[in-house]
């Protein structure tokens, strides 16, 4: 048994009583170092999410707050058209979003992937760099370049190219741009480390048994960086539904996600019940497609939202 | 044939390369171009000052802001590596029962929404009668990022041979001993670039930090996405302009400490 | 050179140990002496490393008792116990460098900063280190960690040192040299050294006495020369060189002649203590095997050449018998190979068959199994 490097922890319930106090004594440092973390996620995590889990059953009081009453109106309610038109959107948003982040980020990805381990380096953290300053920070300086009388139209007015400033800002292009940019490193990094994982004997070895490089590229390389795309594609369409600040700074009024759904449900119009019912869909949402996720080969150690 | 074809491969993927990096940093550059711009509306370039710079240190609201995500991001980086750290070290020694529901466990607050989360932490607070500021936005920001400070720290100690801490405890050190003399100084990078994620995440928050924040303990972000509608003033693109220049300094340092320790032989 | 006493330094007594269900060591029973170098030897699994660790106090022992110097250790935790580890991996701090590594000991013991410099400079000219003190492991090659990793440990003084294949990691010229140069301290040191191996050849060349494991039962503890020659089980003849293993049943048993019938043959050999129809096995080195073109008195054991292989300064013959088992026989280079393909009889000196019961509990007398050991020079 020479693997055996760790103590075991196990109460034996056979063991005599003259060893019993040795797991127990055994098992207090891995009390005092394992059990905040579960406590805190218990007390932070599990009780509030199966308090709106309860309250999505329950009735919105009259200020707001909820009252007891167990219904599925909450449901049901999603499948008025009016929020149904939403789901739609945001979905095509999303769907959208997630499409143009694949498209511009794999070939970027497998550029990289495929740099000398210098530029490997460099390439990488200039990526990242972007995102060590706020989101919404960034956000706002997609105001500052789209607005009407922002850098854009400035640097095109003055270039005579157009003599009307262009209305770019609080539209469904401006949300797109802002959900493409602040979700793309989501996107590039699992593409990144399921290209760089790919053994390049395998094209070559394609290539030599006769594929083109387009048809190595299909047969070799897409099915092989399969989990990397489906990890990026996750990880960008989720967030884009509950991304309520960009639609509601780049987008005014005019794009309504499910996530300023949610947001007004529990701020503005205090409904609270509706908003928890809404936000289980999402979660219900978000698991199938980790289930599916998991199902072909992927594993959740490379999915963060 | 071949060459000119590569060299034309070369120019497009350069071509590429460089509109994903303007792309990426255009946004950036407009920010801070606009912190040394003379006219108040931040709109059109009139001309260089450095004006802006003294103003943010006047503008109170703005200042306050920036305390709290410093109190924030600082408490968040404190209690998340510590219990991430120990329960890291903990899930990696110890093999118990229940383990794989804890693993689990951890990576619901990697998965779900964040608009979930800070809806849930809302209600929850709620509940509890707790009184939304500095205290429930640090909670938030420790729930948040704890579970990824466990993954990171897990993740850079998975290399780690236990077969020392055995060797010191062989030597005569006590459990304690071994703890502060073997495993935490050679798992200190681990621990640093979980605290390092912890902290980008705190900072990078706006999302859960929303839903959880009460009007005197409002961070950066939130400030901002609250002055968006009516005008942000250039001394906010002022400070953070300083903040990205900080930003930098710390990583650079990171970068230097990371190749000290890699050359050192420590995780 | 210390001489060996008769003090027993560690004994094993009944000790048994399982995780969960799983039983890996199972009533153990052992007696290692003073100034002694104990080899466990066994296959991976068999339970050697697991007994190490209970001696060194890294795992607890289920039931039974572990007695250092007639101490009871067994709720003793290790830095409680007189005795110190060669672990395989080296387990040295990589974030100390070399004279840290070593004094890490001698600091957790409080020992004055003059003493501890003088203590480590000894050890390290004793490992042939010297001037190594300021290197960091990752700079050194596995060798020399290695000798860091036994400077380590001894220079804690310790009764025992516990060796878990300590040179498994490094190539085989270097494992040959470090081989020897062990044996060298441990006899210079007169310190007990319980080494754990699954090299059998390493085993041999090293110790005073070793002990065969499987399965977590302990096979045979004996002399390299006992383990070699004279195998208890068929576990140790086969996993000890090279062993043909006949299977065989006695068809007579007149004294000291013993007649044994094979499937496809029989042979008249020297043993006493086996009856009349009992299973055994018949166990022969290759190069005790022998053939002849005809026939020898007492043999009737038929096979074909099949191939010869040759490893280096021996050839191996492969003689296949009718029933398809295959018989190994080795002879020295330049002697006159018989074609594949030819039929010979197969035959053995009376006095090279090692019998086995087939079918018999082992049942170990603690006091035979610590014989006498010279002291060697």
């Amino acid at each position: 048994m020479s693997t055996a490097t760790t103590p075991e922890i196990r109460l034996r319930p056979n063991a005599n009583p003259q060893r019993q106090h040795i797991p127990l004594s055994r098992l207090a440092p891995l009390i005092l170092m394992v059990g905040p973390a579960i406590l805190w996620l218990l007390i932070f995590v599990a009780a509030p999410l199966v308090y709106v889990f309860v309250i999505s059953f329950l009735k919105k009081g009259t200020y707001g707050g909820v009252v007891a009453s167990f219904n599925f109106e909450n449901y049901l309610r999603i499948f008025d058209p009016l929020y149904l038109n939403i789901f739609l959107v945001s979905i095509l948003i999303a769907l959208a979003t997630t499409a143009l982040c694949l498209i511009i980020g794999y070939p970027f990805a497998y550029i990289i992937a495929r740099a000398s381990s210098r530029n490997k380096n460099i390439l990488l953290t200039l990526i990242m760099l972007p995102f060590w300053t706020n989101s919404l920070i960034r956000t706002y300086g997609w105001i500052m370049l789209l607005r009407t009388n922002g850098t854009f139209n400035t640097i095109l007015q003055s270039a005579h190219l157009i003599s009307q400033p262009l209305q770019m800002l609080y539209t469904t292009g401006a949300v797109m741009v802002g959900m493409v940019y602040t979700l793309f490193p989501f996107m590039v990094l699992p593409l990144y480390s399921s290209i760089e994982k790919l053994d390049h004997s395998l094209l070559e070895a394609a290539n030599d048994l006769g594929a083109k490089p387009g048809r190595a590229f299909l047969r070799v390389t897409l099915p092989l960086t399969a989990p990397g795309i489906f990890a990026g594609c996750i990880q960008v369409f989720i967030p884009t539904l509950g991304y309520f600040f960009i639609s509601d700074l780049l987008g005014g009024g005019n794009s309504v996600l499910v996530g300023n759904l949610i947001k007004n449900q529990f701020l503005a119009a205090r409904d609270w019940p509706f908003g928890a019912a809404l936000s289980i869909l999402l979660i219900v949402f978000t698991i199938i497609l980790i289930r599916l996720y998991n199902h072909f080969g992927g594993r959740i150690e490379n999915i963060t939202s | 044939m071949i060459k000119k074809h590569n060299k034309l491969t070369k120019l497009l993927t350069m071509v590429f390369l460089t509109l994903i990096y303007i792309f990426l940093y255009l946004p950036i550059v407009v920010i801070i171009f606009f912190s040394f711009n003379t006219s108040k509306l931040n709109i059109v370039f009139q001309g260089f000052t450095l004006q802006w710079y003294g103003v943010m240190l006047q503008n109170t609201g703005l200042m306050s802001s920036l305390k709290n995500t410093v109190i924030v991001a600082i408490s968040t980086v404190v209690i998340s590596v510590i219990i991430g750290t120990l329960a890291a070290i903990g899930m990696y020694r110890y093999e118990f029962k229940g383990k794989g529901i804890v693993d689990s466990f951890l990576y619901i607050p990697i998965v779900i929404p964040e608009i979930v989360m800070g809806i849930s932490l809302l209600a929850f607070y709620h509940i509890l009668n707790l009184s939304l500021g500095l205290l429930t936005l640090i909670i938030a920001h420790v729930t948040f990022a704890m579970p990824f400070v466990v993954v990171t720290v897990r993740s850079r100690i998975a290399g780690y041979d236990m077969s020392v801490e055995e060797a010191a405890m062989d030597l005569g050190a006590t459990r304690l001993h071994t703890l502060l003399r073997v495993t935490l100084p050679i798992i200190a990078p681990g621990i640093l670039s979980g605290a390092m994620l912890a902290l980008t995440l705190s900072l990078d928050d706006v999302i859960v930090s929303f839903f959880t924040t009460g009007i005197d303990s409002v961070t950066l972000p939130i400030y901002i996405f609250n002055k968006v509608k009516t005008g942000v003033s250039p001394d906010v693109n002022a400070l953070i302009t300083v903040i990205i220049i900080v930003t930098l300094l710390i990583l650079l340092l990171m970068r230097t400490y990371e190749a000290k320790s890699q050359r050192k032989g420590r995780i | 050179m210390a001489p060996m006493s008769e003090k027993v330094m560690v004994e094993l007594h009944n000790v048994d140990k399982s995780f969960g269900e799983n039983k890996v060591v199972k009533n153990l029973n052992l007696r290692i002496r003073e100034g002694e170098f104990l080899t466990m030897l066994g296959p991976s699994g068999c339970g050697k490393t697991t007994t190490l660790r209970m001696i060194a106090g890294f795992e607890d022992v289920t039931t039974g008792t572990i007695m250092i110097e007639g101490e009871n250790v067994v709720n003793k935790p290790p830095y409680r116990r007189n005795v110190n580890t060669v672990f395989q991996s080296y387990a040295l701090f990589p974030h100390m460098n070399v004279f840290d590594n070593i004094a890490f000991g001698l600091t957790e013991k409080k020992v004055n900063k003059q003493e501890i410099r003088q203590r480590v400079t000894e050890m390290l000219s004793l490992v042939q280190m010297e001037g190594y003190e300021q290197r960091m492991p990752s700079q050194m090659s596995g060798g020399q960690k290695q000798r860091v990793a036994i400077a380590r440990a001894l220079v804690n003084r310790p009764k025992v040192l516990l060796l878990d294949e300590p040179l498994g990691a490094l190539d085989l010229k270097l494992r040959k040299q470090m081989q020897v140069e062990l044996k060298h301290l441990q006899r210079k040191l007169g310190i007990t050294f319980i080494y754990v191996t699954h090299d059998q050849e390493e085993s041999l060349t090293m110790s005073d006495r070793i002990a065969v494991m499987n399965n977590g039962i302990l096979e045979q503890i004996g002399s390299p020369d006992q383990i070699y020659n004279q195998p208890a089980t068929k576990f140790v003849a086969d996993f000890i060189g090279e062993s043909n293993i006949l299977e065989a049943a006695v068809e007579i048993a007149d004294g000291a002649n013993l007649k044994v019938v094979f499937e496809t043959g029989y042979a008249v050999v020297k043993a006493t203590g086996f009856t009349k129809d009992e299973a055994v096995y018949i166990s022969v080195r290759p190069e005790k095997l022998k053939c002849a073109a005809a026939a020898v008195p007492g043999f009737n054991l038929k096979g074909v050449v099949k191939e010869h292989i040759y490893v280096g300064s021996i050839i191996k013959t492969i003689i296949e018998l009718p029933d398809g088992q295959e018989l190994i026989m080795s002879s020295l280079t330049g002697t006159p190979l018989i074609p594949p393909g030819e039929t010979v009889w197969v035959y053995w000196e009376k006095e090279d068959t090692v019998i086995l019961h087939a079918n018999e509990e082992r049942i170990y007398n603690l006091s035979e199994q610590v014989p006498k050991i010279e002291v060697r020079a």
